[in-house]
């Protein structure tokens, strides 16, 4: 944590963990029966309770969305740079709430939580959770929290497709959704990637079908390859080339394998990072969740029949390089939204960072953002 | 308010679903939604007018004419589509209006007519391109890249079988003045049109 803490920041958060007692029916037809959902809030609820915004996060995201954790936090929560007093989703006004969402593993129950019938982790007997899934689960919470409806619902990738699935299931409980570099649904390219992630995983030895737990040992490899395809998807090839070119790691070439290009290193060690935190089984579940959705399917394959169901306001952005769910995607969602006469706003920011540019701040960003949620502020009196 | 937009609010219908093309900070849209209870959208390509739409609670959709048209539009989504002042910049006038018409059951345009006594009296006298308060560029620098004369315009419109409802006809400040109603090609500075397709 940086000394002094800049004002900005929402400085030290603690986290919460919320019980669930009523069985929960998921898409699959299974029933969770109690499950436990950690969540973070920034800001005070106010008292009609009209001020809540809701973050939802992407696939390997969680609850620490901003401030530290505790003063030798070196790293502040993923979405830090648009969460704080006077950014774009002002704590002064907002009472925003972070969750990790059900078969996460930040703490949320996932597979690797004990199954009370078993008294073993889940491991691969953790239902297939879907978006509509989480959206539900999320509706639990604002139930929990005496939220009746939100101010908005906002998430980035996989969170903007809980943010649009939230105005199709809920939609006289949001206001506002803000669908940021996001898709109404996966394309072929897109679920390939995702497949090769979950070969990946599936195929290392110490997999043990999801049952790794109990042999105490990781699918570490699969899992640092998963994350090390994935990640070449959210950046692009100009900012790949822009942060390592062809430089290498010594004077010349060795004529081996060993990592030799800054970029072999760069992705080994961000995947072997990952492989220490994150849970094989969570990734899968999060990549399938990501292939499944497609709120089109049940409309005839029509996007605007869907969306005829929503309420709420939209702001749809895209980035410029993007070529994971590129602006055409973001293009497509704005069009299916204007034939249902919903109403929407669309804006494609220029950033050389890819997918990734959703975490970034950049100047028309901030001030798009910035603008619209203080639209947002005002129209519920925040 | 601008007074052209003044004019152009008592064409709008109470409730109308509206297309406003270069909405600019969406002053007019926002007017309509709060007077009118009109709904709808603006296109818009300047980043600084864009954020302020949003800011404001106006629809904007960053879309750009000339390179991706209305294809995302469906025939007849809306009421009426607007565009003021953005005529003579568009690569295909003739192409925009034939899809404004197509989107809309109306359209409403407004431009600076070239063929305003100043400008002739300039271009005699001087022998360079005009330049004036309504268009104060240079010729290698203009956005107005197809200037047009009340004439010729209602000669296009004429030649698509667009049919010309209304034709206010107002001087630089937007004031309706008998002067330019006299002769307009000659008088008038401003045109406001508002069109329709033949059959409809």
């Amino acid at each position: 944590m940086p000394d002094p803490l800049p004002t900005d920041s929402v400085g030290i958060v603690t986290p919460q963990t919320l019980h669930f007692d009523t069985p929960i029916t998921l898409a699959c037809n299974r029933t969770l029966e109690s499950y436990d959902l950690v969540i973070e809030t920034y800001g005070k609820l106010n008292a009609d309770a009209s001020n809540a915004v809701l973050i939802c996060h992407a696939l390997s995201g969680h609850h620490h969305a901003a401030g530290y954790h505790s003063e030798d936090d070196r790293k502040p929560g993923w979405w830090d740079s648009c969460i704080g007093p006077g950014k774009p989703i002002d704590t002064n006004r907002f009472f925003v709430v972070s969750l990790n969402n059900l078969g996460g593993c930040h703490g949320s129950t996932g597979p690797g939580s004990t199954n009370p019938q078993t008294g073993q982790p889940y491991g691969p007997d953790f239902p297939v959770i879907t978006v509509r899934d989480w959206v539900h689960s999320q509706a639990l919470l604002a139930d929990r929290l005496g939220i009746d409806c939100w101010a908005a619902v906002v998430g980035g990738s996989l969170g903007g497709m809980q943010a649009l699935q939230w105005s199709l299931d809920y939609p006289d409980r949001l206001k506002h959704a803000v669908v940021i570099a996001s898709t109404p649904r996966l394309s072929a390219q897109n679920i390939a990637f995702n497949e090769v992630a979950r070969q990946a995983i599936t195929s290392d030895r110490e997999f043990h079908d999801g049952r790794y737990y109990e042999h105490n040992t990781l699918p570490r490899r699969g899992l640092m390859l998963a994350r090390m395809v994935g990640h070449i998807t959210y950046l692009s090839d100009a900012s790949m080339g822009e942060k390592f070119g062809r430089e290498l790691r010594d004077q010349a070439y060795k004529f081996g394998y060993d990592a030799e290009f800054q970029v072999e290193s760069y992705l080994r060690y961000q995947g072997e990072r990952f492989s220490e935190s994150f849970d094989a089984n969570t990734y899968l579940l999060m990549t399938r969740a990501l292939d499944y959705f497609d709120p089109a399917y049940e409309h005839d394959n029509d996007l605007a029949k869907a969306l005829l169901r929503a309420r709420c306001e939209f702001l749809v952005l895209s980035f410029s390089t993007d070529w994971r769910f590129t602006p055409a995607r973001s293009e497509e969602l704005v069009n299916a939204m204007i034939a249902a006469r919903r109403r929407v706003s669309y804006a494609e920011i220029d950033a050389p960072w890819g997918h990734d540019a959703f975490l970034i701040p950049t100047p028309r960003y901030t001030a798009i953002f910035e603008a619209y949620m203080d639209r947002v502020a005002r129209e519920v009196g925040a | 308010m601008r007074t052209d937009l003044k004019i152009i609010e008592q064409w709008i219908r109470p409730g109308s679903h509206v297309l406003d093309l270069g909405c600019g900070d969406g002053t007019l849209l926002d007017y309509l939604q709060r007077e009118k209870q009109a709904t709808g959208f603006g296109l818009e390509i300047n980043p600084d007018h864009i954020t302020t739409c949003m800011g404001r609670g106006v629809s904007v959709i960053e879309q750009n004419l000339d390179t991706q048209g209305l294809g995302n539009f469906e025939d007849e989504t809306f009421d009426t589509v607007l565009m003021t002042q953005a005529l003579q910049a568009v690569r295909r006038p003739d192409m925009v209006l034939d899809e404004m018409l197509r989107v809309g059951r109306e359209g409403i345009v407004t431009f600076p007519n070239f063929a305003y006594w100043k400008l002739r009296w300039y271009l005699m006298r001087r022998g360079r391109m005009p330049e004036s308060e309504t268009l104060p560029y240079k010729w290698y620098n203009t956005p107005n890249i197809h200037l047009c004369t009340f004439k010729d315009f209602e000669a296009l419109c004429y030649r698509k079988g667009y049919r010309i409802l209304t034709r206010t006809v107002v001087d630089g400040e937007h004031q309706d003045r008998w002067l330019s109603r006299l002769w307009p090609n000659m008088l008038g500075q401003i045109a406001i049109y508002r069109i329709t397709r033949e059959d409809s």
